[in-house]
């Protein structure tokens, strides 16, 4: 394994501290009470976020962004609720996931979640099924998103420049 | 009467009637007037937030925008819809720059955050405008027999330092809640731990295999059911079930019910007016117990 920098303030641990969700990363002292608190640690070796957060502040810019692990967060929080340093790991997991997606590393269930986004304003599309369902239970009518606005929010932000492709990640 | 602006969410409407009826039945009896806005979207959940963490606060605070301008406060029945609506709301009432940020954005579709409003998930609304005793003294049909196993879910309760719902390694509201139905909140091993739900659709074997360990551990301790507030708990509890009957020949046979069907139930609503058909593991056996 080769490294951009032998150093805990590596060029990818910076532009991981200059993006939202990133900015604790760096306070990390690889105590490990975040891997000991984690459900999916404890049924899997493949993912481990001490791990995680020590790759990132060595600089495997690579491995962590086009690899797997950091889609195996289940994002419970219980590391970051925990963490004696305060690092906010579940954030800095999903700063890692922003990255590797504006770098096309996008698992195909989080491409149907942004096509869910874009097309109705919602991660889990309604049916037709569900919709009679509603009726012969006296439920009201599903309200439609207000997708005039949410497209110009979209636009305004960095979703609109990501390519979502299915069969893609890596 | 209070009124709420009630925040759906997206699974709630689309999959658990269940959930929904049982809520839009039981508060209002409980005097929690719920109002459906309009132009409402997902609220930007884990799933979203993985995308793209400034897309997901702008489309929370969107929603929150709505109900600022409706004069209400938010009630989420989801604790995904929860977690992402308080968070983005106590993020950007206490960080300016992040706050400025975000409304750049919203102005394109001409909003403005004010921070002026909450939003709660509905067991807050229940503890704090309803209260533990009148709770109590609207219960017609109390569930004395029922040993639950309450599972908040993690959203409800983490980040503390966000949600601030509840002491997160020792929260008693949801088991101070189910005991006011007169039912028992049981104990069970790793009771807090996490079901595995949001890995549901990117590793299903992980996902399941926690899911698995929760069933057990609600079983060992002699649970009549499980009690959620979360859609995806449920969906990972309860169809779950089926999974796990499917791929290690096990079969445990625990109902799954969100908390506002047993409240439902307890005021004296009827059971078939809660589609609770619309549960993979049966009920009947456990309305049986109660009714």
């Amino acid at each position: 394994m080769t490294y951009e920098e032998k150093s805990v303030s590596s060029k990818f641990s910076d532009e991981i501290r200059h993006r939202l969700g990133g900015e604790t990363i760096a306070f990390c002292y690889q105590c490990g009470t975040c891997a000991s608190s984690c459900p999916v640690a404890k049924v899997t070796d493949k993912y481990n976020p001490r791990e995680i957060i020590k790759l990132s502040l060595l600089g495997a810019r690579k491995e962590i962004v086009a690899g797997d692990t950091i889609w195996l967060c289940c994002s419970c929080y219980n590391c970051q609720e925990r963490c004696p340093q305060e690092v906010e790991i579940a954030d800095v997991i999903y700063t890692l996931r922003n990255i590797a997606i504006q770098e096309g590393n996008v698992p195909d269930i989080y491409v149907a979640f942004a096509e869910g986004i874009s097309n109705e304003g919602r991660i889990v599309p309604v049916s037709k099924f569900a919709e009679k369902k509603r009726e012969e239970y006296g439920l009201p009518p599903i309200k439609p998103a207000n997708m005039d606005a949410l497209r110009k929010i979209l636009q305004a932000t960095s979703f609109s420049k990501i390519q979502f492709k299915k069969g893609e990640a890596q | 009467m209070t009124s709420y602006a009630l925040f759906l969410g997206c699974t709630i409407p689309a999959r658990q009637p269940h959930y929904e009826l049982s809520a839009r039945k039981a508060l209002p009896k409980l005097g929690i007037d719920l109002v459906d806005l309009d132009n409402m979207t997902c609220c930007a959940p884990p799933p979203l937030q993985s995308i793209d963490l400034e897309t997901s606060l702008a489309i929370a605070a969107y929603n929150i925008c709505l109900a600022e301008e409706a004069d209400l406060n938010i009630v989420t029945l989801c604790t995904g819809c929860f977690e992402s609506l308080a968070m983005a709301n106590t993020m950007l009432k206490e960080n300016n720059e992040l706050r400025e940020r975000i409304n750049k954005i919203l102005s394109n579709a001409g909003k403005e955050f004010k921070g002026s409003k909450e939003v709660k998930h509905y067991l807050q609304v229940l503890m704090k405008d309803v209260g533990l005793e009148q709770v109590k003294s609207q219960v017609t049909n109390p569930l004395n027999n029922l040993k639950i196993a309450a599972f908040s879910g993690c959203h409800l309760l983490r980040p503390s330092k966000l949600l601030r719902f509840d002491d997160p390694e020792r929260p008693r509201i949801f088991d101070d809640l189910i005991e006011a139905l007169g039912s028992e909140s049981i104990w069970y091993r790793n009771k807090l731990k996490c079901c595995g739900g949001l890995l549901r659709g990117y590793a299903d074997d992980l996902a399941l295999q926690i899911a698995k360990e929760k069933i057990v551990n609600a079983k060992k301790a002699g649970a009549d059911c499980i009690s959620t507030l979360c859609p995806f708990c449920f969906v990972a509890l309860d169809m779950g079930q089926l999974q796990i009957r499917a791929k290690f020949k096990e079969e445990y046979d625990m109902p799954v019910l969100h908390y506002a069907e047993l409240l439902a139930l307890a005021l004296g609503i009827e059971p078939k007016e809660l589609a609770l058909e619309s549960h993979k593991i049966k009920t009947d056996k456990l309305l049986q117990k109660i009714v």
